[in-house]
């Protein structure tokens, strides 16, 4: 019915030339700029952590934007956003408000992180909870909460790149052998491993010019010309209006345009409880704390949100998809690659690929130095070699970013899809779990470290156990991220309520222990430490001073 | 900023400066958790139903909004600093 619908027939039947011509070249440019990037602003002693997995501390605003930008809009959400829309309509734009919501939050707590961060030379978050409440047990579960959370993440990326190289066709049929089908994802996993471990967040802070660049190019096109193709917004939204309407799998409608009253609390509980897990997930700290100042991040949270406005349009083109009539095979993951194939031609949905492909590789690289941040410095240094010198902890590292990624492919490649899905969605529930650690201590001392351990515990069991009990069409647990909210009745973000749980459970044991005079840990910070400044006494010295805001290609 | 001049030293935790900043930060909260008040589907902009343009257009209310609450911040952080460098 289309005029591309014949070319898009190629397309998915064969590999489709020249699309992945284009998305081969961007990926070699991409991989030698990962090289290269460990030469980019070098500081003179480079074996630490601060090097490695903080790229000095010495990223201005624009890198700052970029890395943050790149980091949190995943290809994941490139390909997810669109899917849930185009699945469900309404329900999946929860992103919108989410992302609206995380910039004011983090305008208040992340300037103290940072401040106290750089004072104490705190890589982690584990580092600072450890430091705050003197309670290596709260670090500890801070840190595995964070490894948890983070590897599944990980794991989705690579799924997001398989998606882009099944649309062209390199993905292999059901009949090929598992090695050449899986050939493509393991050349680019080995890339960014190799890239990653010499260069360490150097690496995807350059590549991210490139990835948000592309990102950029191909949503202004796509929200552009796609309409026209079609016949306009308000055709779209008729066909989408139509569709929804017809039952699905439930036997009920499919979707709707606009949240009806029974889905209006999952809404709102959905996208503020993911505003909440966002910035204690591990990747988004890392990024935060590798910037220059503390204005970098104020000035971030005024300038991030573009990404937002780019993730509404996004997220409008699952509707277009409905519209086209896009084939997806029963999977709605491929419904934007899919699309991109069948309405662009060859050249730019080779673009488009590489987009979304490069859109993995950043976000990939920042959670596996993330990730191995957390496990050298809260679980190999505190607890396995007290003594461990700058270099040890940069050589385990290094090694660590390779494991974690090794475990997510295998992940990836020996498990179902869905397993990966489940385990983000349960991570999500549990990263949000350490916030009353992280934010609680940024602003006060009360909680006592016992009652932030059981809140972490109660939070973390009862979110797991009702993540369990959700039931949807296709799976038996795990089916969905929102159950009945107790007490109150109404349907809500799992994680959302497990965290109530979570700081009830913390204030009153809180007073208790309090009331039994049980022992506090020693807090090493002190409150100035919490607005200090780049610039302020003892705060820089000791770090290898920033080189001018120079961006990429040099 | 004026009102703290007289007092520079004193470090008030709750200032007016700090309630409007700390309003023009809660204010998209309040916006985007009210599901129901943009839960439909009329009036459309250029074919897209309200619930979708609304939320985008609180994306630049709240960007706005956050500028503001940082130029405030930013500029009662100076005075406190009793207008020395930076």
């Amino acid at each position: 019915m289309l005029p591309s619908s014949a070319l898009a027939a190629a397309g998915t039947d064969g590999v489709n030339g020249v699309a992945l011509t284009v998305f081969v070249l961007f990926f070699i440019a991409v991989t030698v700029m990962g090289f290269l990037a460990a030469r980019w602003r070098k500081a003179e002693q480079s074996a630490s952590l601060d090097e490695w997995g903080l790229g000095g501390r010495s990223f201005g605003t624009w890198v700052t934007w970029f890395l943050l930008g790149g980091d949190l809009y995943t290809a994941y959400t490139f390909v997810a956003v669109p899917a849930a829309i185009y699945a469900a309509g309404a329900s999946g734009f929860f992103a919108v408000p989410y992302t609206i919501l995380v910039y004011p939050m983090i305008f208040t707590f992340l300037p103290r992180l940072w401040s106290v961060s750089h004072k104490h030379g705190y890589v982690t978050t584990s580092d600072f909870v450890r430091g705050r409440f003197g309670s290596k047990g709260l670090s500890l579960a801070v840190a595995l909460t964070g490894i948890l959370a983070t590897m599944p993440y990980i794991a989705l990326q690579l799924v997001g790149i398989q998606a882009v190289l099944d649309v062209m066709g390199v993905g292999g049929g059901e009949n090929t052998n598992w090695f050449v089908k899986d050939l493509p994802l393991l050349i680019a996993f080995a890339v960014l491993a190799a890239y990653t471990y010499s260069s360490g967040l150097r690496a995807p802070a350059l590549i991210a010019f490139v990835k948000d660049g592309l990102i950029y190019l191909v949503i202004a096109v796509a929200i552009i010309y796609i309409p026209i193709k079609l016949g306009g917004f308000d055709a779209i939204f008729h066909a989408a209006g139509k569709a929804f309407a017809e039952p699905g799998p439930t036997g009920k409608p499919r979707g709707e345009l606009a949240s009806g009253p029974n889905s209006q609390w999952a809404y709102a509980t959905l996208a503020l409880g993911s505003a909440l897990a966002l910035f204690m997930y591990p990747h988004s700290i890392t990024a935060t704390l590798s910037s220059r100042s503390r204005n970098v991040i104020r000035r971030n949270t005024t300038i991030l949100p573009l990404y937002s406005l780019m993730l509404g349009f996004l997220a409008l083109l699952g509707f277009m998809a409905i519209k086209a009539g896009t084939e997806t095979h029963g999977n709605a993951q491929l419904a934007i690659p899919q699309l991109f194939e069948d309405m662009f031609p060859s050249w730019f949905s080779g673009v488009a690929f590489a987009a979304i492909g490069i859109g993995a590789l950043v976000p990939a690289a920042i959670m596996s130095i993330a990730a191995a941040n957390l496990f050298t410095r809260n679980v190999y240094k505190d607890f396995l070699r007290p003594g461990a010198t700058p270099e040890q902890e940069h050589k385990v590292a290094k090694l660590v970013s390779l494991l974690v990624k090794v475990g997510a492919l295998v992940f990836v490649l020996s498990m179902d899809k869905t397993v990966a899905i489940n385990f983000q969605l349960l991570g999500g529930i549990w990263i949000l779990q350490t916030m009353p650690s992280l934010v609680g201590g940024l602003f006060t001392r009360w909680f006592h470290r016992w009652a932030l351990l059981a809140g972490w515990a109660v939070g973390m069991v009862y979110g797991t156990l009702a993540a369990y009990g959700v039931a949807s069409p296709t799976q038996a647990h795990f089916g969905g991220s929102s159950a009945e909210i107790p007490g109150i009745g109404q349907i809500g973000y799992i994680g959302l309520t497990a965290f109530v749980l979570n700081v009830v459970v913390t204030v009153v044991l809180t007073v208790v222990l309090r009331a039994l005079k049980a022992p506090d840990g020693i807090d090493e910070t002190s409150p100035g430490d919490y607005t200090a400044d780049a610039g302020d006494k003892g705060v820089t010295p000791d770090l290898p001073p920033a080189t001018a805001d120079v961006p990429a290609g040099r | 900023m004026t009102e703290h001049d007289g007092t520079p030293t004193s470090r008030q935790v709750v200032t007016p400066t700090r309630v409007v900043a700390g309003l023009c930060l809660i204010a998209p909260f309040v916006a985007m958790l009210w599901v129901g008040s943009y839960a439909k589907i009329e009036p459309t902009l250029i074919g897209i139903p309200f619930f979708y343009w609304y939320q985008m257009l609180w994306v630049l209310i709240s960007t706005a909004l956050t500028m503001i609450a940082y130029k405030l911040v930013q500029r009662e952080n100076r005075a406190r600093k009793g207008g020395a460098a930076t």
